[in-house]
């Protein structure tokens, strides 16, 4: 039998949207409850190579840093650097610090939480767009009320401990306020 | 900031896509499963007459809904087959088998399985086989461990 679960009721169409006859099927030898569900896990396996903007950016980030890529044309800061200027197609020429201090652009308040990280809802996860930098990251707001996130609202990463750095952006485990007043939201308008 | 990393500097990291699939398995496929259990292969009759094995709900032809369950043999004969010599996770077999299309003695359609054979030289379409059961037998397809050669016809 598949392992007993409580997913989500099995509930039939009602009966005048769609109907089958009764199905009938030989008579069983022994009395086996019938299957009701299947479970069918499809993975594909990867090995994944980030890329070398990106694995620059992730070493980096084992050090506490943030950095991002410069697109030579405009002189705009991707964050985190994929080795191009996305909006003017050219490679970016070297990465520069940014951050840690950064300012939130725009959030979400999460009642549904997911995965196996998710914290306790209702949480907030924000676009914050680090000092230098011209687009913002993704990241987890802590350590206040979710009802007082806002946005322009400075910010700080909170890194793992030291020794559990790693070339990885689950170093940062969240984001949290610092004691600066707001960002202008009208500054923050395209840095999202 | 540092030189750009190349070849054996850049990064790489296992990932995984996975998707966690759930599902009812219906009127028909639910006693189809059942069945496995008691080492009994069941098919559907179609509209016509003929019997569709593995059992679909609705007549593969006309569409129809189908209600007449039927059973069929543990023993077919092979219609088609591939040869898997390189095993991935996930395959019902350790070692090299074919997948094969099968129709069981009763049954008007083929089903997909694998056949465990030793090697792709000792496959033939046409070939007898039958179902060998799996001791812990769940409800699931996999009930069926394999089919092997009969060594008839």
């Amino acid at each position: 039998m598949p392992p007993a679960d409580n997913d989500r009721q099995i509930t039939p169409f009602p009966g005048d949207l769609w109907t089958q006859p009764p199905i009938t099927v030989p008579a069983r030898a022994t009395a086996t409850e019938e299957v009701q569900r299947i479970r069918t896990p499809a993975a594909l396996h990867y090995r994944y190579n980030p890329g070398i903007a990106p694995t620059v950016f992730l070493r980096e980030l084992a050090q506490k840093r943030i950095v991002g890529g410069v697109c030579p044309t405009s002189g705009e800061v991707y964050v985190p650097p994929r080795g191009m200027s996305p909006k003017f197609g050219v490679p970016t020429s070297g990465t520069v610090e940014v951050g840690p201090k950064a300012s939130i652009t725009a959030f979400c308040v999460v009642h549904i939480g997911f995965g196996v990280n998710a914290p306790p809802v209702p949480f907030v996860s924000a676009l914050i767009l680090p000092d230098g930098a011209s687009v913002s990251l993704y990241g987890l707001i802590q350590e206040i009320p979710y009802d007082e996130v806002r946005t322009g609202m400075r910010v700080e990463p909170v890194w793992v401990d030291d020794d559990q750095l790693s070339t990885s952006f689950e170093n940062i485990k969240w984001w949290r306020p610092i004691d600066e007043p707001d960002t202008d939201p009208a500054l923050l308008k395209g840095h999202m | 900031m540092p030189d750009e990393p190349t070849g054996s500097d850049l990064l790489e990291a296992p990932l995984a896509i996975e998707y966690p699939f759930n599902r009812t398995t219906g009127p028909v496929i639910g006693p189809f499963l059942t069945a496995l259990i008691d080492q009994r292969v069941l098919g559907i009759r179609g509209e016509d007459g003929r019997v569709i094995c593995p059992p679909t709900e609705y007549d593969p032809l006309t569409g129809a809904p189908l209600a007449e369950m039927v059973e069929v043999a543990s023993t077919g004969k092979v219609t088609s087959w591939s040869w898997v010599a390189t095993i991935r996770e996930g395959q019902p077999l350790q070692h090299p088998h074919a997948l094969a299309l099968i129709q069981l003695d009763g049954a008007d359609t083929s089903m997909m399985h694998v056949v465990d054979c030793g090697s792709a030289d000792a496959m033939v379409t046409g070939m007898r086989v039958a179902v060998r059961w799996s001791d812990e037998r769940t409800g699931s397809i996999s009930d069926i461990a394999c089919f092997v050669p009969t060594g008839e016809g």
